[in-house]
């Protein structure tokens, strides 16, 4: 192949293969090398691209790590105050029930400082999807414990390993809010393998279409990593994700 | 054609943010506003625009709702009392740095704490100083009366709007509790999409094509860019201070001594200038309609002609501290009020008039 080949002349050849999707900006991702918001970001993009339905969604950042989502989805989206995405999206759903309203939340916006918002806009069965990344600590911060960092993990919170005893377990929140009936759709998918994203994917799909379909509430949690709060390479802690962070969190859906 | 009523002033807000065309109230009960959840709910008034009503599950919650709606476009409202505002603080500094207009009501009882649910209005430096965290101001409007519950609706969408700005309308236990007559604006429709983004210009989040979309945001890393965007607030601030201050005088004309007085404790001191009449003393009032912006230049030019200024309110005096600064020491301002729930008489002001500047 020529080396001065431009990508139209590829489009021209019928030679496109993968395209990034128009729903995310070029703007560089401020996300560390081999961290799994990137890739949520990405596949939720696609979903609504592939719904065809870009131009009627608006998104809710949290306070964490994607805090600037708005920067990478390209998309209306709204900022919300650390734990608070849920009520901000319902403000806005009960206004529009027809457009695509979601959040995309950490575990410490979603889980800890956020639990009232989550439970009761699930318990309202709010027309909603929730995107749940659970990467089992506070990255934004600087790596400190979570509700859902594991027991005996270090974190700078934990410098010795999370005390069960004093400190509580890792929260399983999906499967909590799976048992209230508002919610139609529970699911924990995960997004350091090529398979597992695109089954992350579908069930991001499923939830929009829910959501299409004013079913209810979709909670899709994402297990992810945080190489940088884990204080490990991306490939280790990868590794680590599937040894310790999944048999805590299994994968698969919860209800629906 | 005009309706007139005779309402609670909790019931007034409630039933003029209806024919405002509201398109959200989020709201959680609290003693004394609580009729205003109560009045919308029992009203339906989705079956009479389609206006949202809904209770949320916390304070911080409907302060959330209230900034998604307003993100939106929509014109949202809010209510509640000083323990519940106290938590709306979050939402409240957010929708300040996102620069979004909304309409809040706190029918102010006594505190700290739980304190009492009786009429306060020691939340002055809560509304006026800040609240929540970071340089923001609120457009603060006083009612003095049921009707003015039920104006100030309007008068906040349009100033809120306006300025893009957040707007509390800071009353209390006793204007939200009394009845009066009102008279009761007809309905409004509410804005469509067109004629919001007509209105109001096209920055909300309602769904866009990447190449028009909109973000609410009050987050800028960047300091340089925070700064910029502080000075921005700054400069909408001191316009709101230059076009928008409102007070009312009364009898202020050969005063010898001034109450500056605002809400509930401005119609007790009505009756303080008849009793100062009787016994020879010329009382004036200056009732602020806006204490925030506040009518710092009407006072210092009346402190020229008076002998002493009392400022009157239902707490242990926050007012007062901006009535010295706009008097900058050219008479002597003293404080009075009665607080934590006690509402003083006609007679006790009158009494402190006399013991501070008199006797
Ligand atoms: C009210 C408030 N409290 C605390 C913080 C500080 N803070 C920012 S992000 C964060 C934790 C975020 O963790 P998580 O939701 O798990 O997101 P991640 O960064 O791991 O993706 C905290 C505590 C804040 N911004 N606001
Ligand atoms: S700190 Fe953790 S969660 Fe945040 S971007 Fe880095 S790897 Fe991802
Ligand atoms: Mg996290």
């Amino acid at each position: 192949m020529s080396n001065n080949i431009t990508p139209e002349e590829i489009i021209k050849n019928g030679t496109l293969v993968f395209e990034k999707t128009k729903l995310m900006t070029d703007a560089h991702l401020s996300y560390c090398p081999g961290c799994g918001h990137g890739v949520a970001h990405r596949i939720t993009m696609e979903v609504l691209e592939e719904m065809g339905v870009g131009d009627q969604a608006i998104g809710i950042a949290p306070v964490g790590c994607s805090v600037l989502a708005y920067d990478f989805m390209n998309i209306d989206m709204q900022q919300a105050a650390h734990g608070r995405a849920p009520a901000v999206a319902t403000g806005i759903k009960r206004l529009y029930p027809d457009k695509f309203v979601f959040t995309y939340q950490g575990d410490g916006d979603l889980a800890a400082i956020g639990t009232n918002e989550t439970i009761h806009a699930c318990n309202r069965g709010e027309n909603i999807v929730i995107i749940f990344i659970n990467n089992g600590i506070y990255g934004m911060t600087g790596g400190q414990m979570a509700p859902t960092t594991l027991g005996g993990m270090k974190s700078s919170t934990s410098p010795y390993g999370r005390d069960l005893g004093m400190t509580g377990h890792p929260i399983k929140i999906t499967e909590m809010m799976a048992t209230l009936p508002g919610v139609c759709y529970a699911t924990r998918q995960a997004v350091h393998k090529p398979g597992l994203v695109r089954k992350a994917k579908k069930a991001i799909r499923k939830a929009f279409e829910n959501q299409k379909d004013k079913k209810g509430l979709s909670i899709v949690e994402i297990v992810s990593n945080c190489n940088s709060g884990w204080k490990m390479s991306p490939v280790k802690s990868n590794e680590w994700l599937e040894e310790n962070m999944l048999p805590v969190f299994p994968l698969g859906d919860i209800k629906g | 054609m005009k309706e007139l009523k005779l309402m609670k002033g909790n019931e007034a807000f409630a039933e003029a943010v209806i024919r405002e065309g509201v398109d959200a109230y989020f709201g959680y009960p609290i003693t004394p506003q609580s009729e205003v959840i109560e009045y919308l709910m029992l009203e339906e008034p989705h079956k009479r625009t389609g206006m949202v009503v809904l209770q949320a599950e916390s304070e911080i919650g409907a302060i959330h709702m209230v900034y998604g709606a307003a993100g939106a476009g929509k014109k949202a409202v809010t209510s509640s009392s000083s323990p519940g505002i106290s938590l709306k603080q979050e939402g409240i500094s957010y929708l300040a740095g996102s620069e979004l207009p909304c309409v809040m009501l706190n029918v102010v009882r006594g505190g700290p704490g739980l304190g009492t649910i009786q009429p306060s209005q020691a939340d002055y430096f809560q509304t006026v100083k800040g609240g929540g965290h970071g340089d923001y101001k609120l457009i603060v409007l006083a009612p003095a009366s049921v009707q003015e519950m039920a104006d100030f609706v309007e008068d906040g969408f349009e100033l809120a709007f306006k300025y893009r700005n957040p707007v509390m309308i800071l009353s209390d236990g006793l204007i939200g509790q009394m009845m009066e007559k009102v008279y009761l604006k007809p309905q409004k429709p509410r804005l469509t999409d067109e004629e919001i983004r007509e209105k109001y210009g096209n920055w909300a989040t309602i769904g866009h094509k990447p190449s028009e979309r909109n973000i609410i945001t009050s987050l800028e890393l960047k300091s340089e860019r925070q700064e910029k965007h502080n000075q921005k607030l700054q400069a909408k601030y001191r316009k709101v201070e230059k076009n928008e201050v409102r007070f009312e005088k009364i009898n202020c004309e050969n005063a010898d001594y001034l109450l500056v007085a605002y809400g509930s404790s401005a119609r007790i001191c009505q009756k303080t200038i008849q009793l100062g009449k009787e016994k020879g003393i010329n009382i004036g009032l200056l009732r602020p309609i806006t204490l925030w912006p506040f009518p710092s230049e009407e006072i210092n030019k009346m402190a020229d002609n008076v002998k002493g200024i009392l400022s009157v309110e239902l707490s242990t005096g926050q007012m007062v501290e901006d009535v010295k600064l706009a008097v900058n020491g050219k008479v002597p301002v003293e404080h009075y009020g009665r607080f934590g729930g006690m509402i003083h008489s006609p007679d006790e002001v009158l009494e402190a008039l006399e013991e501070k500047f008199i006797k």
